[in-house]
């Protein structure tokens, strides 16, 4: 027998390894976005607090966080005081209200502090579900221009931000930089 | 007796009725309500990965079946349905995942290893085989010569 065919098992087994050993560190509930790289959608919704209608025009110009959120969703609160912390140093948040009952987001928001530009109202989670949204809080990073350019699903914490967003943010930042 | 069996029917086809999530919606004709099942059950739920979404009861797949319902009144055919939530949700949403350089593998892999699994098999039958033929053929006059002289030595030792 020829010796490439006695490795064959072993390098079978080491490559299946790989693979597996691989899954054990994935996380089966972070679902690639489909939305990467595509226009943010076009809406038409009342703001929560106030009730003019907002548009996607309304979140053009600067490099932004929308972070899909609700007061019915427990890791929301986790997240809140992180938003307020970026908030504070400068960082543009906007806000979806999904599929929330409005006088609780606002009361939220007059308790909690509010770190949002903007807040859109989706009760419905119609813009949710143009966005591809499954659950909250997910956050999308998005340009000047309103393109889609990364999403986190899950809590931002400290970390999160630290590692991964932040230097797509100020990536976005220096971009749009003439 | 019979009451016991009774209940026992009962609970049986109940329990069939259980896992479906429940919704009413009025569908137009037989047609629409056909397709909506064959949709709702191609298709997986975002958040609760392991069900299609007639089958679960999270909010997201809920909606997903407002969406196909709505589409449906709209008269858009099953391609267009599929396409709207792969644009939103990616291939993850489907449980036919579409033939494309991404899934290739997938859809070819298992039919790959079992044609790889048979040429293997194949070549080990063929050598074989060959082997056996082989093993008839008569020894040269050199090899014949030298079996006689081990056999010699052998005996000489004794």
């Amino acid at each position: 027998m020829k010796r490439w065919i006695m490795v064959l098992p072993l390098a079978l087994f080491l490559l299946v390894a790989v693979f597996l050993y691989r899954g054990l560190y994935l996380n089966p509930s972070e679902l690639p976005s489909a939305m990467i790289g595509k226009p943010f959608p076009e809406f038409a919704l009342p703001a929560v607090q106030g009730g003019k209608t907002l548009t996607r025009a309304d979140l053009l110009g600067k490099p932004a966080l929308v972070n899909v959120w609700g007061t019915w969703c427990i890791s929301c609160r986790v997240e809140h005081p992180v938003l307020n912390k970026l908030a504070e140093q400068g960082v543009l948040i906007y806000g979806i209200n999904y599929k929330d009952d409005n006088a609780a987001a606002l009361k939220w928001l007059g308790e909690f502090h509010n770190p949002y530009q903007l807040n859109v109202r989706d009760e419905q989670g119609t813009l949710g579900l143009n966005l591809g949204v499954y659950g909250a809080p997910e956050t999308f990073l998005i340009d000047g221009k309103g393109v889609i350019r990364h999403k986190f699903v899950g809590v931002i914490d400290e970390t999160v931000w630290r590692e991964q967003l932040a230097g797509l943010y100020q990536g976005l930042v220096d971009e749009a930089r003439p | 007796m019979k009451r016991w069996l009774a209940a026992a029917i009962l609970g049986l086809s109940l329990a069939g009725v259980a896992h479906a999530a429940i919704d009413t919606y009025q569908f137009a004709n037989d047609a629409d309500r056909e397709r909506f099942h064959q949709l709702t059950k191609e298709l997986r739920c975002p958040k609760c990965q392991n069900q299609d979404i007639a089958d679960s009861n999270a909010p997201i797949a809920a909606d997903l079946r407002r969406e196909i319902f709505r589409m449906l009144g709209e008269g858009k055919d099953n391609q267009q349905i599929v396409d709207f939530m792969v644009d939103r949700y990616g291939d993850f949403v489907r449980y036919k995942p579409a033939l494309n350089s991404r899934t290739w593998l997938l859809w070819f892999g298992p039919a790959g290893l079992l044609l790889g699994g048979l040429v293997v098999i194949a070549v080990i039958v063929r050598r074989r085989r060959s082997q056996r033929a082989e093993g008839v053929t008569e020894l040269s006059e050199a090899e014949r010569q030298r079996l006689a002289q081990l056999l010699d030595k052998d005996q000489t030792h004794d």
